[in-house]
């Protein structure tokens, strides 16, 4: 397939996972500040520090209240992720490749897209819509499910998928780090009351709470880091994305599985060797937060490689060898 | 719904006759929407917009924030053609277009017609889209125009005639497809009762003819449509005609000429590109050949054109033949090539290079149209009786200053359809755009784009200032039956 479109198809599903992933977050939050509402003002600055846009958002709305970071994270268009700017995104990357993707998903994108667009119009004074975040949440659901059901599983389906769980994996960690690194208040809030209700918040915005359960049973921070990142069968857990994006990654290069031939498969071979042959005690004797910065840098890497490998703008065999024109340097 | 307040006025209407009788084929849809209460015919109005607006079947308009998408407005009143008329129109445009071709290859080699004093040496040398270079070039199969839109009007005596050829890149075929799929989705009754002709094969006949133009020695040849990206106009009909063909849908930046062929970028390496239908205006396609600042087009695309190893559609150099001033000579061009008198005639057009039509032209300037060679979207344009004072001065100063450049026309009295405004049903002005594919044979996909003026009294229909669509039916039944058919219905009409 063309290289802009794979580009577009892998962006699409990335920005509508991210969409669904910052609903998440939000909601992790809303969690949280329900039940120690005395913390309420203070929990919402650190979304807009996890996010990595803090700096943006100093300078345009000062006040880290409900009220802004709503806002900033739901409908700011100068935030590129708040979810109004993901599913714009997501929707000009579509439209970019509407004879690829099936209409169905076309529609559907564009109806998720109408939807925000007019809740952002409508919203003066966003009261947290709960209501809004779910149907988010079940909006990429859906789109994700007429993905699956409508478009042909070939290389552009493979690359939706490599978008979405890579999304997907770095998201979890995310909404991991949240929790642990920035909520904890103190030491001693370890093993309290105060921790297992934050640890169930953070399972519940990872839709794991019930899986969790059956799995692991008491709630325990070593159970929710073994669940939340090593899990090989509950599908938003980082190493079963891993393994989804390894198992596609390879179905569009072709590569045997256990042999590389191109960095992005050794990028992601290691890391998933590295996950399947660690454990929960390497983690957390590493320091959870340590293992989850470490984790994102390498999924940046391989964000990059991909980019290199498939997107990238490369010259054609006899214009390698001549030097160009600036006509031609313009264009490749 | 009813259609007794309707007014058919002085006006030819496409539904009913003077004497508010149906037209030969209206008759089974006048049926089903007497039969719809009047709020659920405005219910399925409504209905449409809002799919059309899911399904984003937009347009881009030029001057506003790049990537502003409007929805094309759409009337679900369709306007018929009878059988008989349209066996006419399709011979007429398989004739104008057979002619055009030979036109303009002639033009690009011998220009034996300029030889023979048909057509005068400094209109066609003048023309802004006659290209030089393209002079001595043999496009595969000798097929210059390979997809034409020729607009067509009904003026009050019934006549069809031709306003324009579009040789370059004609568009809205999408609308008349996605116009269909709408229209069948809102009233399946009257489909399965009627014998409407369809469209639907309109995609597989356009690639089944760009597939004809590939050299005979390549198996599968790869055809690709060649876009200048989102921010164009006609986006949304590029991706469409892409998706429904089956084929990529490409930019500029995804080709790349190599040793004289054309690759395009996947993500498996480059792959050989054989036929490329480009929705670019010639200025564009190459930075080396053409307009060096294009970041459009490919840069070596003419030569590997001109070597035969790719094939483009519609070829480039086509352009002039959709000057204005050249199109008044269509009916000779006709009589020139093939021997035979034009079918379906211009309207009748005074050409301002020639002395006595500009003394004509420059005095009754308030009873006519007058045109711009070159311009298009219902720009560059003065409709005579419409116009101030001020515009006709300014208008004519520019006449006088450059004759070759205008053409003018007697006002036309546009035919009419019924239209839905606001809870009423009133005649707008309509014309009609049928699309004609021209490969191993010509095909001329039955109606085509309807287009409406919807602001009352308006006769400009073009989407950038205020027009709609509708659908357009070609009615399949034999001329024996729809005669007999007529007097019955007539009669039944009358007495309801």
């Amino acid at each position: 397939m063309l290289s802009r479109v794979a580009d577009s198809v892998y962006w699409m599903s990335r920005y509508v996972e991210r969409a669904e992933n910052v609903a998440r977050f939000i909601e992790v939050n809303f969690q949280l500040t329900l039940d120690a509402p005395a913390l309420s003002d203070e929990q919402w600055s650190p979304l807009v520090s996890t996010s990595g846009d803090h700096e943006d958002f100093a300078e345009r709305y000062g006040t880290a209240s409900r009220e802004n970071v709503l806002r900033f994270l739901m409908f700011d268009t100068r935030n590129p992720n708040s979810i109004l700017s993901c599913l714009r995104t997501a929707r000009e990357n579509a439209r970019t490749v509407r004879e690829i993707i099936s209409s169905e998903m076309w529609l559907h994108l564009n109806k998720f897209y109408l939807m925000i667009t007019s809740a952002a119009a409508a919203a003066r004074s966003p009261e947290p819509s709960q209501e809004l975040l779910a149907e988010v949440r079940l909006a990429s659901h859906l789109f994700t499910g007429i993905t699956d059901a409508t478009m042909a599983h070939g290389e552009a389906w493979h690359f939706c998928r490599l978008g979405r769980k890579l999304e997907r994996a770095d998201k979890t960690s995310r909404i991991l780090d949240v929790k642990y690194y920035i909520l904890l208040r103190s030491v001693e809030d370890v093993g309290t009351p105060i921790d297992d209700i934050q640890w169930a918040a953070v399972l519940r915005s990872a839709s794991a709470f019930e899986m969790y359960r059956k799995r692991h049973g008491r709630i325990s921070p070593r159970g929710v880091v073994e669940f939340l990142i090593l899990d090989r069968e509950f599908p938003r857990a980082i190493q079963f994305c891993l393994l989804a994006a390894r198992d596609s990654l390879y179905s569009i290069s072709g590569t045997p599985p256990g042999t590389f031939r191109y960095l992005p498969e050794k990028l992601l071979g290691q890391l998933c060797a590295d996950m399947s042959y660690g454990g929960v005690d390497d983690i957390i004797s590493h320091g959870l937060h340590e293992y989850l910065d470490e984790l994102q840098t390498q999924m940046n890497r391989l964000g990059i490689g991909i980019h290199e490998m498939f997107f990238a703008l490369k010259k054609p065999p006899h214009l390698a060898k001549r030097p160009m024109t600036i006509m031609q340097g313009m264009t490749q | 719904m009813r259609f007794d307040e309707y007014e058919v006025g002085e006006f030819y209407d496409e539904m009913f006759s003077a004497t508010s009788r149906p037209q030969v084929g209206a008759r089974r849809l006048l049926d089903a929407l007497q039969h719809m209460p009047e709020e659920e015919v405005l219910n399925c109005q409504k209905a449409a917009e809002r799919l059309l607006l899911q399904m984003g079947i937009t347009f881009n308009v030029y001057g506003e924030n790049a990537g502003v998408e409007k929805i094309f407005p759409f009337d679900i009143l369709p306007r018929i053609i009878s059988a008989i008329e349209w066996s006419r129109i399709e011979r007429g445009l398989k004739q104008r277009i057979r002619a055009l071709n030979l036109f303009i290859d002639d033009i690009y080699h011998e220009q034996k017609i300029i030889k023979d004093g048909v057509v005068p040496a400094e209109i066609l040398f003048s023309a802004k889209s006659y290209r030089q270079q393209c002079v001595g070039w043999n496009p595969p199969r000798g097929i210059w125009c390979h997809i034409t839109g020729t607009d067509l009007v009904r003026h009050r005596d019934g006549q069809i005639y031709v306003l324009e050829d579009n040789l370059r890149c004609p568009s809205g075929v999408s609308y008349v497809l996605e116009n269909r799929q709408l229209m069948k989705n809102l009233f399946p009754s009257v489909f399965a009762n009627s014998r409407i002709r369809p469209v639907s094969d309109y995609p597989l006949k356009l690639r089944d003819m760009l597939e004809y133009l590939a050299p005979d020695h390549i198996d599968t040849p790869r055809v690709v449509l060649l876009t200048p990206g989102i921010y164009n106009s006609a986006y949304f009909e590029h991706s469409f005609l892409a998706q429904q063909m089956g084929i990529e849908l490409v930019e500029g930046r995804d080709l790349v000429v190599d040793d004289g062929v054309v690759l395009m970028r996947t993500t498996k390496g480059f792959e050989r590109v054989d036929v490329i239908y480009r929705r670019l205006d010639d200025d564009f396609l190459d930075p080396d050949c053409f307009r060096p600042d294009s970041m459009l087009g490919v840069p070596g695309l003419m030569e590997a054109y001109k070597a035969g190893n790719v094939a483009l559609a519609n070829a480039p150099g086509t352009g002039v033949a959709d000057d204005k001033v050249v199109y008044a000579y269509v009916p000779r061009i006709v009589k020139y090539y093939l021997g035979e008198e034009i079918i379906l005639p211009n309207v009748p057009t005074y050409i301002c290079a020639e002395e006595e039509d500009l003394r004509y032209v420059l005095e009754h300037i308030g009873e006519l149209v007058i045109k711009a060679a070159n311009e298009s979207g219902g720009y560059g344009m003065l409709v005579g009786p419409h116009s101030t004072q001020e515009q006709r001065a300014d208008f004519a100063a520019r006449v006088k200053a450059n004759p070759r450049n205008y053409i003018a026309q007697p006002t036309l009295s546009l035919s009419r359809v019924p239209t839905l405004i606001g809870d009423k049903c009133e005649g707008r002005h309509v014309d009609l755009r049928p699309y004609i594919l021209c490969g191993k044979d010509i095909f001329v996909l039955p109606g085509g784009l309807t287009r409406v003026a919807l602001k009352k009294g308006s006769l400009v229909v073009n989407s950038s200032q205020g027009g709609g669509s509708k659908d357009t039916w070609v009615m399949a039944d034999s001329p024996h039956v729809e005669r007999d058919q007529v007097e019955v219905d007539a009669a039944a009409f009358a007495g309801a």
